[in-house]
């Protein structure tokens, strides 16, 4: 993680503040940042989103592919998580700098999207033990302004949303080999059902209290925290805990409680949101880095 | 049951653009380092600027170009800081050496602030022992933010800091903000005790300093002591809101002075202080802090 130490000054300060539910920025304990979102912004991708929250800026790109299917679960098709930490976000991702901070991230996903209820990958298969999809979520983290987690999985789920496979229209054996063919129009597509994809939900442990979406300043204050993933239904797909201090279950079962609660609010306006965008069809002009 | 605030996403379509004065005609041109600026021979070489083997001129840094007679050169859009003497700073100690802090002041190099050119607890001048070395850690730690003087600069660009003068040195409980240092007009003063009871240090290398006690100033003993006991709710709320007033301000390429950010303090009263990070609303503090300023 991008270290910043503080000094005992201003830890105390952020400390007796999140004690007084007023943080440095005037937010309360459970008050996320606004933030912002693009989606389908590259054109090169099959899916992609961009999320701006606080400083905390990440891309997401998603490709497809055609694959063949493992050999011990023939009927399912492929998700891989790639998290890229750019040294462009902070000079500690120099060179190799950034692969656990990427790797733990990336982990967190896996472990947000494995459960067949979040996300079924029969859906992904074409012809078992032959053909399947595989998709691969890229991250880019631009810049980290606290938040990671969180932030990087609205990201996947947005782009997940905008997310549109080519259509198969013809799938048969011919002479054991596969073949496949795909929609002449490559407007005809298909969308994800993105009803039941997880979103990430942090929760920072600092002094007695815990916080959502805390900013770079407030993580360097915390020995720990969880990292939830909520379903949209209210099941809770994975718990990490992160950083060294210790949590006592009282405090882990409150801790679980306000994340499902915000979770569940997070993931209703965060669908709202991308079913707005989506009104505006095509011609949605597209903002991006310019601007 | 605790109530929580709604979770507001926007889209950015719906971007609202910050930037207060636009000129929709002029486009200015920007060069990108590297890029040609001129291969006639008859220049002469300005900041930002470098003479490839060809003998082109080209850019060295991303900007835009400003041209006096024969003289060209190119003006960054972001820049470190480049330290003066007598300079105002509010910098961070990232190392402890041998009778030497490393700083970091958000220049090119960290900044050095030797063990001879601070103030010890115990008042008056002395020698600096050997003992003195070694508590080094116990005056000013990795971490610690400490408010210095430029006292000399270095051939390669680094600073040399003092903290001779009572009004310098570490600095306690507070928000340390960082902008870019072209926002930062060189003045008599820098320390600023504010009506609302906080005070600020606007640091000339774009770190800014609001302190949530008064107090802050009396350093009779180097300043080295912390009062770490829990500030009142009120204060805490002006600390608040003049960081929110002051990333406002920043956001919106509006220079930052004691007067500046007394007027956006004052517009930003209407709002609450969570309020003051949404878009909409740092818009019209910015605009109405503007129009202030132009009156004057």
């Amino acid at each position: 993680m991008a270290e910043t130490v503080l000094s005992s000054g201003e830890k105390i300060f952020i400390l007796h503040g999140i004690d007084a539910d007023f943080r440095n920025d005037g937010r309360r304990r459970c008050e996320y940042r606004s933030m912002e979102i693009e989606t389908k912004l590259m054109p090169q991708t099959h899916g992609s989103a961009r999320l701006h929250i606080g400083n905390t800026d990440i891309l997401v790109g998603i490709k497809v592919e055609l694959d063949v299917p493992h050999a011990d679960k023939p009927n399912e098709g492929k998700l891989e998580f790639f998290v890229d930490c750019s040294a462009t976000a902070t000079p500690a991702f120099e060179g190799k700098g950034g692969d656990d901070l990427a790797t733990e991230i990336s982990n967190v996903l896996t472990a947000a999207y494995q459960t067949r209820n979040a996300f079924d990958l029969k859906t992904l298969c074409i012809l078992p033990h032959k053909k399947c999809w595989k998709i691969y979520v890229d991250v880019l983290i631009l810049q980290c302004g606290g938040n990671l987690f969180d932030a990087v999985g609205i990201a996947v789920k947005a782009a997940l949303n905008s997310t549109e496979i080519p259509k198969i229209t013809a799938a048969t054996l011919d002479g054991g080999e596969p073949d496949i063919e795909l929609s002449d129009d490559s407007y005809d597509c298909i969308q994800l059902d993105t009803s039941n994809y997880p979103i990430i939900i942090t929760l920072c442990k600092i002094g007695d209290n815990y916080i959502v979406d805390p900013t770079l300043e407030e993580e360097m204050c915390s020995t720990s925290s969880i990292v939830m993933s909520m379903l949209p239904n209210g099941k809770i797909s994975s718990v990490v805990k992160l950083g060294y201090g210790s949590i006592q279950f009282n405090t882990f079962t409150k801790m679980l409680q306000m994340g499902e609660i915000i979770g569940l609010r997070l993931n209703k306006t965060l669908m709202d949101v991308l079913k707005e965008e989506n009104q505006f069809g095509r011609q949605r002009r597209i903002f991006g880095f310019l601007k | 049951m605790e109530e929580y605030p709604p979770i507001i996403v926007r889209l950015a379509i719906n971007r609202i653009d910050l930037n207060l004065i636009k000129n929709e005609n002029v486009q200015p041109r920007i060069y990108t380092p590297g890029e040609e600026i001129s291969s006639q021979p008859d220049f002469l070489r300005g900041h930002g600027t470098y003479v490839d083997d060809e003998n082109t001129l080209r850019a060295s840094v991303a900007g835009v170009l400003e041209k006096v007679n024969k003289l060209i050169s190119i003006r960054p859009l972001k820049a470190r800081y480049q330290g003066e003497i007598g300079d105002v700073i509010v910098g961070r100690i990232t190392e402890v050496q041998q009778k030497r802090w490393k700083v970091d002041t958000n220049s090119k190099l960290d900044s050095v602030l030797l063990l001879s050119s601070v103030n010890l607890p115990g008042g008056e001048l002395r020698r600096r022992s050997a003992e003195d070395e070694q508590t080094m850690r116990r005056y000013l730690q990795e971490g610690d933010l400490i408010c210095a003087e430029v006292q000399s600069t270095f051939v390669d660009g680094s600073l040399s800091l003092h903290t001779r003068v009572l009004k310098y040195g570490k600095l306690s409980q507070g928000i340390m903000l960082k902008v870019s240092p072209a926002l930062i007009k060189r003045k008599k003063t820098h320390f600023h005790n504010l009506e609302s009871g906080a005070s600020l240090i606007l640091g000339n290398n774009g770190y800014i300093w609001i302190g949530a006690n008064k107090q802050d100033s009396d350093r009779s003993e180097g300043g080295f002591t912390q009062d770490l006991s829990r500030i009142p709710q009120v204060n805490r709320e002006v600390c608040a809101r003049l960081r929110n007033c002051i990333l406002i301000l920043a956001q919106c390429n509006i220079q930052l002075t004691d007067t500046s950010v007394t007027y956006a303090y004052e517009e930003s009263m209407k709002y609450k202080i969570n309020e003051l990070l949404e878009p909409e609303i740092m818009i019209d503090v910015s605009l109405l802090t503007h129009q202030r300023l132009i009156q004057q």
